[in-house]
């Protein structure tokens, strides 16, 4: 990921920002070319198979020339068997020929099948590998259905610009210059005059392509636009369906559809028009060169004088040679070769454009910072010895926090044991609005901490700030007496179990995802952890018990069995910091306290902060946090802040206040 | 000279004819294209938001959103391209194929061997693809719910710093697609080579007779059996044209072949028919608040086994307040979901105003229902903008009461923007505590008869709570109020309390009633207030 990490931010990735303007620029396609450089060697081999099949299609317009004036011509004079074996012979060698274009063109189409493919694999590994490296900010900020459309609609667009347009270009451009100068070399006159009406043609065609591409690109833009409408409706068609809005829904999305018609209908206009005007030009062409043939021929056939230059006449040491039927023949069938190759590459210029802005917002993506982990303190495995904390590659149960000082190149070690001091924390998720004030608290091992506050106190934020889904703006946080941000963040991770509010499970078996934190648990280990919460009775309800599988997040269970699952999981993780953010607000109350029995036996021991708005839940905790308006307006224990008869006092009194 | 010139006027109006067809033809087929793409998103998603919740289950969201875009987007490229081909290429065959017979009939016999044998190459290029072009965009769903899964459960991702097995996983599917869609792109690669060869076999074959034919009739095509230079010349270009207009045909089957399997799904939903209908002379007006259950028994599919609810009987008079408790699993979202008809029921009758739900005009029962999820969402737009899907034609000032009813006025006026202010996809820009409150908000604004609040409250303080029941006491005391709660406190000032057990009404009544009468009751009342009292 660090290739993509040095590379400069282009501007602010907000979300639609940057589809307004797409060009074809040259750093994109810079980074595209890019990605084809492991397959250098196959690319070369497919410009030669390339280059192979377009010269024998070049060859097979340039036969009819020696056909006529060397066999045909003779033939109608007078029959000769020689004549007929040299005809053979000719057409046996053509078919060598064509033989040798066929297989190559098979050998790139193949080739070209695997690269392709394999290009877009490395894109979208890419792009999944580095998402995971982007911070918390970025998911809060961006739309689930506008990141999905990176690897749909703008992998697809890269998909045809690989495996169709890049070879066509290729093919096209090498049959364009190889025809030309076949054209040289049967005559350099009637070249001129082709040049002349593609230059006019190119001309024409090209302000349409520039149209066309316009549109093409506001399509996509219509399209992500309408993309993200349908995206959000369909994921709340039940709030639809309960307010009735389906009316109020059907037309927004005709208007968005109606944009997206308009848009697609005047991009394909005038890429549809694109190929009869090529067509057209391709006729004036034929006619022009016709008509100049025919009056050059007749010419030299009246005055007997020869003046046709061409490469073929100048090899042969004259500077004019005559102009035969053959060659004529010749020649009509090579404007067709060199004008077809030409229109096929104006129908590119869509895809091109349309590749382009895919591939620009794909770049976007890939150019989002990533997480910033300089963090030089890991988790190891250690041992006592003779008193002495070690580091020792066998699983001990027992961590440490190994800790390289950079001053005098020495590593000391210190026990995880999940001591949590936050030091006069400031922080604000934006620059203009600040969430916490001054936060100072700490929690010895085993000690249980409870945030109370109004929705929006700042009670999730401070979770969020200890496993560092977002990074504080002022004031320290340390975790067994180490500064968090020295530590690595997978590792800091590691030691915090966090359990959430709204549960996240993934497609899996119930094992699976008990084992999610945790992957190397056993089957045993996950029940037991199951039992200690007290999922063990409803999983062995479901159909196929643990190996029941789940999908779509879970969507057979309740969110209380949801919240218990999530429970569960963070037991089989095991760390000695665990985070509780509302995690049994969904839980009955009669079931919570089921549970409650497990969450203490899992509390046991580690450090716990809890935030919960029912106030039984956190009564028992060793220490309690009143937040408001992001600061600690009181603390202490529940006796404590009862006797002090303050803000929990009326909170917790103002729960029962209309019995 | 003459004739050169005459024959050159005539190919340029020839051209020019192609030219101005060509354009009418991309023209229409643009509109044609377009337009299909807008119908077909147009009934799909009008037949989306005609679907019941049991529709909804059945397809999930994230495919029906797949549907309704990539799968779309695949059938438009197909039909544009068929369109464009479906006609020219085979009328450029049959006038190609039709001038060469004229020329030379026995010529034209080669032709009559390469069409068939393509066809047979094509036929069997296309069987071996299909499967596989299937099996890549099954993959392909796979690969989108990966995504889906990662993006939802990020936190959870992150926190267990299982980044790297989200990589592995992601990268086994990403592998899997790649090795299936090149293994079809290396079928269909097939395609033009094999065209190709027929094409210059064919050209050779003709150059090689069509020379005999030439040498024997000396050049004289009026001979039985003879050809000119000219006509040879045409019947290679002829041969050419034939040859392209079927690969334009096959290329069209190949785009056939990839779009089919996307067919099918977008079919899918424009055949899905809704389950819950408006009946035939529906009730338009609901009389009053009230809500009875007679004898309700329901399951969320007919094969299930195990009833979701067992045989509920209940009355409830308009006006009451109504709190529902009852464990993880024990159904209380599904019974007030009945209540709207957002399914219907299997047994028994739900009558709302004293008929039968399934009497009324479906709308006309929604307005008066109004249902608070328990996973509720906001949409992108402003809070204002979210709110007035409650009402469209809701004032300011009626805006403002039913935020201070739900509490939620505080925390609006504290934003920059206050009603103005944006709220992001999914209402990722407020919190939890807030969203339920605008949630509450947005479901008062509808003025309903009825109000179902499915444990909105979860996320709000107790404090806050507490306020908003009793402004909904107050302020709405024609209402009838159906609450599902967690927290005893929620409910306990209710007219009746319902204690659902196991899909089964356990008990009912009022909380010092249910203290007495009901053991669950009793049990969850200690455990919530057990140590309050210390």
């Amino acid at each position: 990921m660090s290739r993509q990490e040095s590379r400069p931010m282009h501007g602010p990735g907000g979300r639609g920002a940057y589809r307004g303007k797409v060009s074809l620029d040259k750093t994109t396609a810079r980074r595209m070319l890019g990605y084809f450089r492991p397959y250098t060697g196959r690319i070369i081999v497919v410009g030669i198979c390339v280059l192979i099949s377009a010269a024998a299609s070049v060859a097979s317009a340039m036969f009819l020339q020696p056909l006529i004036d060397k066999y045909i011509a003779p033939l109608i004079s007078g029959e000769s068997a020689e004549l007929y074996s040299q005809l053979f012979g000719a057409i046996m060698m053509m078919a060598c020929i064509y033989a040798a274009g066929v297989v190559s063109g098979l050998m790139y189409n193949l080739i070209m099948a695997t690269v392709s493919q394999g290009i877009l694999k490395k894109i979208r590994d890419d792009m999944f590998d580095h998402m995971q490296t982007l911070p918390i900010k970025y998911f809060d900020t961006h739309s689930y259905g506008d990141v999905m459309s990176y690897y749909t609609n703008d992998t697809d667009t890269i998909r045809q610009l690989i495996s169709q347009t890049i070879p066509q270009t290729i093919s096209s451009l090498f049959t364009v210059i190889a025809v030309f100068c076949a054209m040289l070399y049967t005559s350099v006159w009637l070249t001129l005059i082709s040049i002349g009406v593609l230059l006019l043609s190119t001309g024409v065609v090209g302000k349409v392509g520039k149209a066309s591409a316009k549109y093409f690109v506001k399509q996509q833009e219509s399209i992500a636009k309408e993309n993200g409408f349908i995206e959000e409706m369909i994921n709340g068609q039940k709030v639809v369906k309960v307010f009735n809005h389906e009316e109020a829904a059907k037309r927004d999305f005709d208007i968005l559809n109606d944009e997206l018609c308009e848009n697609s209908t005047l991009a394909n206009k005038y890429g549809n028009v694109m190929m009869p005007m090529m067509n057209a030009f391709s006729y004036i062409m034929y006619v022009a060169v016709a008509a100049a043939g025919g009056a050059l021929a007749v010419y030299s056939l009246d005055s007997g004088v020869n003046i046709n230059l061409s490469l073929a006449s100048l090899f042969n040491g004259e500077v004019f040679n005559a102009l035969t039927l053959g060659m004529i023949a010749s020649f009509l069938t090579l404007t067709k070769s060199f004008m077809r190759p030409i229109s096929q590459l104006s129908q590119q210029v869509n895809s091109i454009a349309m590749a382009m802005a895919g591939a620009k917002r794909i770049f976007t993506l890939l150019d989002e910072q990533s997480e910033v982990d300089d963090g030089y303190v890991t988790l190891v495995n250690a041992k006592y010895v003779d008193g002495v904390l070690t580091e020792t590659p066998e699983k001990t149960g027992r961590w440490a926090w190994r800790h390289p000082h950079k001053a005098d190149g020495t590593v000391t070690y210190t026990e995880l044991k999940g001591n949590v001091v936050i030091d006069d924390v400031d922080f604000g998720y934006v620059p203009e609005k600040q969430v916490l004030y001054g936060i100072s608290l700490y929690a010895e091992p085993g000690q249980k901490v409870a945030f109370v506050g109004a929705t929006g106190a700042g009670k999730t934020t401070i979770t969020n700030l200890i496993n560092r889904f977002y990074d504080i703006d002022d004031g320290k946080i340390r975790y067994d007496g180490i500064n968090i941000n020295k530590i690595r963040k997978g590792d800091l991770r590691r030691s915090l179990g966090i359990v959430l509010q709204d549960v996240n499970l993934f497609t899996g078996t119930v094992m699976d995802n008990l084992r999610y934190g945790k992957p190397d648990a056993t089957d045993d280990e996950c029940i037991a952890a199951a039992k200690l919460v007290n999922a063990d009775g409803f999983i062995r309800m479901l159909p196929e018990g643990y190996n029941t599988v789940l999908s779509g997040d879970g969507s057979g269970l309740s969110q209380g069995q949801r919240q218990l699952l999530s429970i569960a999981r963070a037991a089989v993780a095991d760390p000695p910091v665990m985070i509780l953010d509302e995690a049994t607000s969904q839980i009955d109350t009669r079931t919570e306290e089921i549970v409650q029995r497990g969450m203490d036996a899992l509390m046991k021991g580690r450090t716990v902060f809890v935030i919960a708005h029912r106030l039984s839940t956190v009564r028992n905790a060793d220490v309690i946090m009143v937040l408001e308006h992001g600061r600690i307006i009181e603390r202490g224990n529940h006796q404590k802040l009862i006797a002090e008869k303050g803000k929990y006092y009326q909170l917790y009194t103002g729960a029962f206040e209309l019995e | 000279m003459r004739v050169i010139i005459i024959y050159g006027v005539l190919l340029l109006i020839a051209a020019f004819v192609t030219m101005l067809f060509g354009f009418l033809a991309g023209k229409y087929a643009a509109v044609a294209g377009a337009g299909l793409a807008k119908n077909l998103r147009h009934d799909m998603f009008y037949n989306v938001q005609s679907f019941s919740f049991t529709n909804i289950d059945r397809f999930s969201s994230a495919s029906i959103v797949t549907r309704l875009t990539t799968d779309v987007s695949n059938v438009t490229m197909a039909y544009q391209m068929i369109i464009r081909m479906a006609v020219r290429s085979p009328m450029m065959l049959i006038f190609a194929f039709v001038f060469s017979v004229r020329i030379s009939p026995s010529l034209s016999l080669v032709f009559l061997c390469a069409v068939p044998l393509l066809a047979i190459v094509l036929f069997f290029i296309i069987r071996k693809a299909h499967p596989l072009f299937r099996k890549v965009f099954k993959t392909y769903d796979r690969l989108n719910g990966v995504v889906e899964e990662d993006l939802r459960g990020i936190r959870v991702v992150k926190s267990f710093v299982q980044e790297e097995q989200e990589k592995s996983k992601f990268g086994k599917i990403s592998e899997s697609i790649y090795r299936s869609f090149s293994k079809a792109e290396k079928t269909v690669a097939y395609n033009m080579p094999v065209m190709q060869a027929c094409m210059y076999a064919t050209v050779l074959v003709v150059s090689w007779f069509g020379a005999k034919m030439i040498a024997s009739s000396g050049g004289n095509p009026d001979v039985p059996g003879g050809l000119s230079t000219g006509l040879l010349m045409s019947l290679i270009t002829y041969a050419s044209m034939i040859l392209t207009s079927l690969m334009m045909v096959s290329m069209a089957f190949v785009a056939i072949t990839m779009a089919k399997a996307s067919g099918e799904r977008v079919v899918e939903i424009l055949d899905e028919k809704s389950d819950i209908t408006d009946p035939e002379n529906p009730v338009m007006t609901v009389d009053d608040g009230s809500i009875e259950f007679r004898g309700v028994s329901f399951a969320y599919s007919q094969s299930a086994d195990k009833l979701c609810l067992d045989n509920v009987n209940v009355s409830i008079a308009s006006g009451e307040t109504i709190g529902i408790i009852g464990g993880t699993g024990s159904s209380k979202s599904t019974f007030v979901q009945l209540i709207p008809r957002l399914y219907d029921v299997v047994v028994g009758t739900v009558a709302v105003g004293g008929r039968d739900v399934r009497e009324y005009n479906i709308k006309a029962l929604r307005d008066q229902v109004a249902m608070v999820l328990q996973k509720n969402v906001l949409f992108s737009g402003t809070i204002k903008e979210n709110l007035r899907w409650g009402d469209p034609n809701a004032s300011d000032d009626e805006i403002k009461r039913v935020c201070r009813l739900a509490c939620a006025d505080e925390f609006i006026e504290s934003f920059p923007d206050k009603y103005d202010t944006y709220i992001e996809q999914g209402g990722a820009n407020v919190s939890g505590g807030q969203k339920q409150r605008l949630c509450i908000a947005r479901a008062l604004l509808k003025k309903p008869k009825i109000l179902i609040l499915d444990d909105s409250t979860s996320a709000v303080d107790t404090h806050t709570d507490s306020l908003i029941r009793r402004a909904l006491r107050d302020e709405l005391p024609d209402t009838t109020k159906l609450i599902i709660a967690q927290r005893i406190a929620s409910v306990c000032d209710a007219d009746r309390i319902i204690v659902l057990d196991d899909g089964r009404i356990s008990a009912i009544g009022t909380h010092e009633e249910l203290l007495e009468s009901s053991t669950i009751y009793r049990e969850v009342w200690e455990s919530q207030t057990k140590g309050g009292e210390e």
